[in-house]
C-alpha cells in the first residue's frame, strides 16, 4: 500500500477520534438544535401541531359563529365564562378566550390558559386573528378577499445601486448571519487543523519518533500524508457544517420564522467555502509543518503559530466596518492577501457581490503561497527535523535552506 | 557483494566537518561494530546510510543498489534517539510502523505476537506505550526494527536501558539474525558488547576512520608483547623479560624484542615453577579505544 496513504489514514483516523475534534464538529448542529428546542419549550409551541386542538371562546359580540375551524384548530363556542372554564379544567379544550362586546373598536381579546408559557405561539395568534377576521367579514366580502386578509404579507424588497440599477447582491444584513457564523467556524477549523499538523510533527520530534519514521518514508511522503490526512479531517468538519447549516436554517425559519425566513445565501457560497477551506488549510498546514521542523517542543511551536493564525482571525474583529463598507479598497487588498483571504472573502460573499477577478486573484495568490510553502517546509523538515535542542535563528535557517 | 558499501563520503554542518573521507563495507552474515567517542560522526554516518541526510560527496550502496524508497523496506533501523506514539497501544504502534515497512496488517500482527511472546512482552500487547517502562519500550522498538525481516539491521546503542536478562535476550536475537545471513551494524559505546558480538569494526574519531578491520587482527596489532603469569612462589629473574609489573593475583612480564612467550613458558617450567595461569597479554578493546581516541584527541 502507498506509504503516503498509510500516513494519511493513520493521521485522519487519529484526528477524528480526538475528543476535541468531535466536540468542535458537532458543537454547531447540536447547539443550534438545542437553541431551536429551547425556543419551542419557552414559547409553548408543540414541535409538530398535527393533532386537532379544541380552543373554546365566549362570544359577547354575537357574530363569531360562521367559521369555526382554522387548520387543525376547532373553535368551540361557550355561552358563559363559567362553562368555558369548566371545559378547560376538564381538559375538553386546551384554552379559551373571551371576545368582549367592544372588540371591534378595542381589538382586545382575553385569553385563559392553565399552563405557563413564555409568549403565545405564533400559530395560536394567527389562528385566533384569522378566526375573528373570517367571522367579521363572512358574507360581506368574497372568499378571495378573506383569504388575502388572513394571508401573510409577501413583501419583496429590491436593493438598488447608486445608479438606480438592481444591485447584484440582494438581501439585508440578516444574510450575513450564516456567512458570519461560517467564517467564525472556518477560522476555528483552520486554526485547529493546522495546530494538529504542528502537534503531530512536534510530538514525533519530541518523542524521538521522527528518525524511525524517516528510515521508512521520505520527508515528502511524511509531509504529504500528514497534511492531507489532517486536512481531510478538517474538511470533514467543514462538510458537516456546510450540510447542517442550511438544514438548521430551514428548520429555524419554518418554526421560529421572523427574519430567519428571509435569509438568502448565494448559491456559490458553500462551494467557495470548501475551496477557501482547502486553500487556507494547506497554507496554514505547510507553515505549521515548517514551524514544527525548527522548534524543539510543541509548546514553543504553538507560540510561533499564534502569530500567523492571528492574521486569519483579525477580519472578524472589524465586522462592523465590513458591514458598512464591504467593498472598501482595504478589504479588497486583504481579500487577496493570502493569510486573511479565506475568512475575509467568505464574509464579503455574505454581504456583497465579490467581483470574479478578485476571487480569481485571491485563489491564485493563495495557491502560489501554498506551493512555495510546501517546498519550504519539505526543505526545513529534512534539515531541522532531527536537530534537537536550541532553535536555529533566522540566519541559520536561511543558510540551512541553501544547503538542504 | 557486500550489504553496505560506503565510498569516501563526507558531510559538514555549518563550518564543522562531521564526516570526512569515510569508507567502509559490511558483509552479509556479519556483525559490524561502529565505535567512536561522542560526536565522532557515527550517527551522521548511519543517517547518510539510511538516506535521512545526504552526503556532500561520496557514494553509498545499500544491498547492491543506491538507497531508494522501495529498498528502505529491507532495512531495519533502531536509532539512538528513539521513541514511540505515547498514547497508542503497543500492538497498534507495531502494526502501523510495520505497515510503513511494507507489511500487511495480518502478517504484522502474527509476527508481532510471535516476537512479543519471544521477548516476554505479550502481556503488554494492549497497553499504551506511556504505561511501559523505558526498558520495555526499548524492547518494543527493537521488535519494530526487526519485525519486517530486514536484510540489513542497524542498531545504535541497542542495550542502553536494558537489564542484564533482556540484554542477553536481545544479544541472542542479534546473533540469530547474523546466523540467518543478515548484515548487522552495531553502534555502541559498550566495548564489551562489541568484543563479544562483532566480527569486524570501524572506529571513527573526528569524522575519520582511525581503526578498521577484523577485530581479532586489530587486537593482535595492539598486543603489548607481554605475558600474564600467575605462579606459586617467587618468579625471580627470567631471561628475555625486560620488565615485571606486579598486579593483584598475577604478574605482567614485558618481553624483550628477541623472546617469544613460548620461550618464557619453557624457561619458567624448566626452573621448576608451578604455573597456575599463563597467557599472552592482549589489550581490551576499551584500552585500544582509549589509546586511539586519546592519541587523536591530543
Amino acid at each position: 500500500m502507498n506509504k503516503t496513504f498509510l500516513i494519511f489514514r493513520h493521521e485522519f483516523l487519529r484526528t477524528i477520534r480526538r475528543t476535541g475534534f468531535i466536540i468542535l464538529t458537532l458543537a454547531l448542529p447540536v447547539l443550534a438544535l438545542v437553541a431551536i428546542g429551547i425556543f419551542h419549550i419557552a414559547s409553548g409551541t408543540p414541535s409538530a401541531p398535527a393533532q386537532i386542538q379544541n380552543i373554546g371562546y365566549v362570544d359577547e359580540v354575537g357574530v363569531f359563529d360562521q367559521v369555526t375551524t382554522q387548520g387543525n384548530i376547532n373553535f368551540v363556542r361557550f355561552d358563559t365564562t363559567e362553562a368555558a372554564t369548566q371545559a378547560l379544567l376538564d381538559k375538553d379544550i386546551t384554552e379559551y378566550f373571551i371576545i368582549p362586546p367592544d372588540f371591534v373598536s378595542t381589538e382586545v381579546i382575553d385569553r385563559f390558559i392553565t399552563q405557563k408559557e413564555f409568549t403565545p405561539s405564533q400559530s395560536i395568534i394567527d389562528a385566533i386573528k384569522n378566526f375573528t377576521s373570517s367571522n367579521l367579514l363572512a358574507g360581506k366580502v368574497s372568499t378571495d378577499v378573506i383569504t388575502r386578509v388572513e394571508g401573510s404579507l409577501n413583501l419583496q424588497t429590491t436593493t438598488l445601486t447608486s445608479t438606480g440599477a438592481v444591485a447584484p447582491q440582494q438581501g439585508g444584513y440578516a444574510n450575513f448571519i450564516v456567512p458570519g457564523i461560517f467564517s467564525l467556524l472556518l477560522v476555528l477549523s483552520l486554526i485547529f487543523s493546522s495546530t494538529y499538523v504542528l502537534q503531530s510533527l512536534g510530538e514525533e520530534k519530541e518523542n524521538r519518533l521522527m528518525e524511525i519514521l524517516l528510515s521508512s518514508v521520505s520527508t515528502r511522503q511524511l509531509l504529504a500524508g500528514k497534511v492531507l490526512g489532517l486536512g481531510a479531517a478538517g474538511l470533514l468538519q467543514v462538510i458537516v457544517w456546510v450540510i447542517s447549516l442550511p438544514l438548521l436554517l430551514h428548520l429555524a425559519s419554518s418554526t421560529i420564522g421572523g427574519f430567519l425566513s428571509n435569509i438568502q445565501i448565494p448559491a456559490n457560497f458553500w462551494a467557495f467555502g470548501i475551496i477557501y477551506f482547502i486553500l487556507g488549510y494547506l497554507l496554514f498546514a505547510v507553515l505549521s509543518a515548517s514551524v514544527a521542523s525548527v522548534t524543539s517542543t510543541v509548546q514553543e511551536g504553538q507560540g510561533i503559530a499564534g502569530i500567523y493564525t492571528l492574521s486569519a482571525v483579525w477580519p472578524l474583529w472589524f465586522v462592523s466596518l465590513l458591514l458598512i463598507f464591504p467593498n472598501s479598497p482595504v478589504w479588497v487588498a486583504f481579500s487577496i492577501f493570502p493569510f486573511s483571504a479565506p475568512v475575509l472573502v467568505m464574509m464579503r460573499l455574505g454581504l456583497t457581490g465579490v467581483p470574479a477577478w478578485q476571487l480569481a486573484t485571491s485563489m491564485i495568490v493563495l495557491a502560489l503561497f501554498v506551493l512555495g510553502g510546501l517546498a519550504l517546509s519539505a526543505r526545513l523538515l529534512r534539515t531541522y527535523m532531527l536537530m534537537y535542542g536550541k532553535r536555529p535563528n533566522l540566519r541559520e535557517i536561511i543558510r540551512g535552506l541553501r544547503t538542504a | 557483494m557486500p550489504a553496505v558499501e560506503v565510498d569516501n563520503i563526507a558531510k559538514s554542518f555549518k563550518d564543522k566537518l562531521a564526516v570526512d573521507a569515510l569508507s567502509l563495507s559490511v558483509s552479509r552474515n556479519e556483525i559490524f561494530g561502529l565505535i567512536g567517542p561522542n560526536g565522532a560522526g557515527k550517527t551522521t554516518t548511519i543517517r547518510m546510510m539510511m538516506d535521512i541526510i545526504k552526503p556532500d560527496s561520496g557514494g553509498i550502496t545499500i544491498l547492491d543498489e543506491k538507497l531508494s524508497e522501495a529498498s528502505k523496506n529491507k532495512l531495519g533501523y533502531l536509532p539512538e534517539e528513539r521513541g514511540l506514539y505515547r498514547k497508542l497501544k503497543v500492538i497498534d504502534s507495531i502494526i502501523y510502523l510495520a505497515s510503513l515497512k511494507g507489511m500487511d496488517r495480518r502478517s504484522a500482527e502474527e509476527k508481532a505476537d510471535r516476537l512479543l511472546g519471544q521477548t516476554g512482552m505479550l502481556p503488554a500487547k494492549n497497553k499504551r506505550i506511556e504505561e511501559l517502562s523505558k526498558g520495555m519500550a526499548q524492547i518494543i522498538q527493537f521488535i519494530v526494527t526487526i519485525i519486517h525481516d530486514p536484510e540489513l539491521v542497524i542498531l545504535d546503542e541497542p542495550y542502553t536501558a536494558l537489564d542484564p536478562v533482556n540484554t542477553e535476550l536481545l544479544k541472542s536475537i542479534v546473533l540469530d539474525l547474523r546466523n540467518e545471513g543478515k548484515a548487522i551494524i552495531l553502534s555502541t559505546h559498550q566495548m564489551n558488547q562489541v568484543e563479544e558480538l562483532c566480527d569486524r569494526i570501524l572506529m571513527i574519531n573526528n569524522g575519520r576512520a582511525v581503526l578498521y578491520g577484523n577485530l581479532r587482527e586489530i587486537k593482535a596489532k595492539y598486543r603489548s608483547h607481554s605475558v600474564i603469569v600467575d605462579a606459586e612462589g617467587e618468579l625471580g629473574q627470567v631471561p628475555g623479560v625486560s620488565q615485571k609489573r606486579d598486579h593483584k593475583g598475577y604478574v605482567e612480564m614485558v618481553l624483550d624484542g628477541n623472546t617469544t612467550p613460548k620461550q618464557v613458558l619453557e624457561r619458567l617450567v624448566s626452573a621448576g615453577m608451578t604455573i597456575n595461569r599463563f597467557e599472552v597479554a592482549t589489550p581490551s578493546l576499551n584500552e585500544i579505544f582509549l589509546e586511539v581516541a586519546g592519541k587523536n584527541h591530543e
